[in-house]
């Protein structure tokens, strides 16, 4: 295979899909190289879980075209499907039939060799060869999670599609869980995770931002940051959380947030936003600029798309 | 008190609200009584009439014609015809096309006349003992009521009792009428019919239900491998409750079993596949277990009511019986009936065979639309 655009993992154009009346998925481009970890972010309903379906064969797109590790979307879904390991957002192995059982079948569908072998290994990497014989369905959160990626991997795929992963685990699960991303990555993988989780998006490589089915952003953490034309302004300080009802709606004030015992006051429009500050000088409370984060430029986006959705 | 009244009050209109939601059973509790209401009310009727009768008759005569006319009169006979020998009655018989064949000896005018009590024979399927037992029991009167008027002056004296016309009975097929003989086949088809349709619903509509469905599909299986992967072992399930109905049918309950095993395990086969399929309709219509069951209970009742297995068949007027034609069951019935009781052979269960083929084709092209429509 020489195509051009070999090294991307995936390459969309115009990807479309209309449930009924309501655009799930309108128009969205995705160019993503081979061999990262790309995050896939956007409010819930947004159209992740969509795409992800359309990129892996599970969905047909209304409109668009393009391919996934070089195999047409539309005609080849069942080559993507043999090389895609694909982990649906809900726990979708199977609760009555044990740890090894599971492994074994998903081994039996994708007819892998000495499979065996295959799901020992795969059982001793997990740490599970005790518990082989337990029902998946008896498993926590965690250890389901780590289930269905090990099945998921299990026939090596040359990339993975993560839909929510780590929803609902607790946070030593989800970095053991991220561990295992990035060694799987390390491997050659490319593996697209969709996640809401902030720290989990500035893991990736690159991230794609998807809201009301339109991308709205696509790059590396910093471009994305960078490009967003935001500025935030951070207040310490005593009663600084009365000061965020005052400020909630007031022009220049586009998104205002607490959190780390701060004030986040971001807008696009740097001048109203400082003449506002000016404004609202409150005794023991002290401003300073700060680089907007990703989640300050996540709710700038989606606010932004709220407007073009309504304006249409 | 009155706090407790609000709590009462908010629990009953959430109900109310999920009820409505919820149009599967919204439907069920709406469309079950008006089903039954009607089928009940309109199409089960316990004395059935105008049962298909052939006549054979070795003369002609008016007073033979007069007879006729009065068994059509009597509305129990439909006289469908005449025969021009006994095979052909019973070959019609055998087939289930007529549930009566009447025969009239050479020489009844004759002895009639003389009064000599000729005999009439009735030849009845009394495979299904409750269709039969009525006409049957009023034969006597009707042919004695039509003779009188021919039976005048002279005559009139043998038209007083005993009965001018001897009528002899054979009650084919279950000359003792036993109804197990007729039941205990027919729970066959009933057996098979529920847990068919309401094993592979539920087990299909389990996957979609727990998320499953999706994993399977992203794997690589195809949406026919999954399909025939699925119904086999029910396949396998309906096979073991089939051996087990005829062990009993035979060990416990007696019923003869005089036709073709080959030709029933035919017409099993069949009708194992025709309710799968349905099974698998269901399954890509429901979304959740709940749903698959009320749409099973949905089809069986329909099934039970009109395919003759509770009430005769041919007791229901005209419109009942063009839906009864519709369901596997209806065919199944008559083919386990024919071959274990009549020991019908293939052609003469084609009529039956047949709609089982066209209905299994249908399910199925139904089947596979809508499971490929579920993926999108």
């Amino acid at each position: 295979m020489t195509k051009a655009g070999d090294d991307l993992a995936i390459d969309v154009r115009g990807l479309t899909k209309i449930f009924g009346k309501r655009t799930a998925v309108d128009q969205v481009d995705i160019a993503m190289p081979r061999g990262q970890v790309w995050g896939f972010l956007g409010p819930n309903g947004s159209g992740k879980t969509t795409t992800i379906r359309m990129l892996c064969g599970l969905l047909r797109p209304d409109s668009g075209q393009g391919t996934c590790l070089g195999y047409d979307i539309l005609k080849q879904s069942r080559e993507i499907k043999r090389q895609v390991g694909y982990m649906t957002q809900k726990f979708s192995y199977w609760e009555d039939l044990t740890i090894r059982e599971n492994l074994e079948f998903v081994a039996n569908l994708y007819d892998i060799a000495n499979k065996k072998q295959v799901v020992d290994q795969t059982l001793e990497q997990l740490g599970l060869t005790t518990r082989q014989n337990q029902l998946a369905g008896t498993l926590s959160g965690g250890w389901k999670q780590r289930l269905a990626l090990a099945a998921c991997t299990l026939h090596n795929p040359k990339m993975l599609m993560l839909d929510e992963p780590t929803a609902g685990v607790d946070p030593q699960a989800r970095r053991d869980f991220w561990d295992q991303i990035h060694r799987l990555s390390a491997q050659g993988l490319t593996v697209l995770v969709s996640t809401h989780y902030m720290d989990e998006a500035e893991r990736c490589d690159q991230i794609v931002y998807i809201a009301y089915g339109k991308l709205m952003a696509q790059g590396r953490v910093e471009d994305i940051i960078d490009q967003s034309g935001l500025s935030t302004f951070v207040a310490e300080g005593v009663g600084v959380r009365d000061l965020m009802e005052r400020l909630r709606g007031k022009p220049g004030a586009e998104h205002v947030a607490y959190f780390g015992n701060a004030l986040h006051v971001s807008g696009g429009d740097l001048n109203a936003l400082m003449a506002l500050i000016e404004d609202e000088q409150v005794d023991g409370v002290t401003w300073r600029q700060a680089r907007p984060n990703l989640e300050d430029v996540f709710i700038h986006l989606m606010d932004r798309s709220i407007d073009t959705s309504v304006g249409v | 008190m009155f706090a407790a009244l609000n709590r009462i009050l908010a629990i009953l209109i959430k109900e109310f609200i999920q009820m409505r939601r919820d149009r599967m059973t919204f439907g069920m509790m709406i469309l079950v009584p008006v089903v039954q209401l009607t089928l009940f009310g309109f199409a089960i009727n316990s004395d059935p009439r105008h049962l298909p009768t052939l006549l054979y008759l070795e003369e002609d005569s008016t007073i033979v014609r007069s007879l006729a006319a009065g068994l059509q009169n009597s509305s129990y006979f439909d006289i469908q015809g005449q025969v021009t020998s006994a095979g052909a009655g019973t070959d019609a018989l055998q087939s289930g096309e007529v549930a009566f064949v009447i025969t009239v000896p050479a020489g009844f005018t004759r002895e009639l006349l003389r009064g000599d009590r000729p005999q009439v024979l009735i030849e009845a399927d009394a495979s299904d003992p409750s269709a039969a037992s009525n006409a049957i029991g009023m034969i006597q009167q009707i042919v004695s009521s039509s003779l009188r008027q021919d039976l005048k002056g002279e005559w009139a004296a043998l038209a007083q009792a005993p009965p001018p016309v001897d009528i002899v009975v054979h009650r084919m097929y279950n000359p003792e009428g036993i109804s197990q003989y007729n039941i205990v086949p027919g729970l066959l088809g009933v057996i098979l019919t529920m847990t068919m349709i309401m094993i592979t619903s539920i087990a299909m509509t389990r996957e979609t239900e727990r998320g499953n469905m999706e994993n399977l599909l992203a794997m690589p299986a195809r949406p026919w491998e999954v399909m025939v992967g699925k119904i086999v072992p029910y396949i396998g399930v309906g096979l073991i409750q089939t051996t087990i109905v005829l062990l009993a049918s035979s060990y416990v309950f007696g019923v003869p079993f005089i036709g073709s095993f080959w030709l029933l395990a035919f017409g099993v086969a069949l009708f194992i596949i025709a309710n799968l399929a349905v099974g698998f309709t269901f399954s890509t219509m429901a979304r959740t277990q709940m749903q698959a069951m009320q749409m099973t209970f949905f089809f069986f009742l329909p099934s039970l009511l009109l395919s003759g297995f509770m009430f005769p068949f041919r007791g229901m007027p005209e419109w009942a019986q063009a839906i009864g034609q519709i369901f596997p069951l209806t065919h199944f019935l008559r083919i386990v009936r024919s071959v274990m009781l009549k020991g019908s052979d293939f052609a003469a269960m084609w009529p039956n065979i047949w709609p089982l083929l066209v209905f299994i084709a249908v399910a199925m092209a139904v089947a596979m639309k809508r499971y490929r429509s579920t993926l999108d």
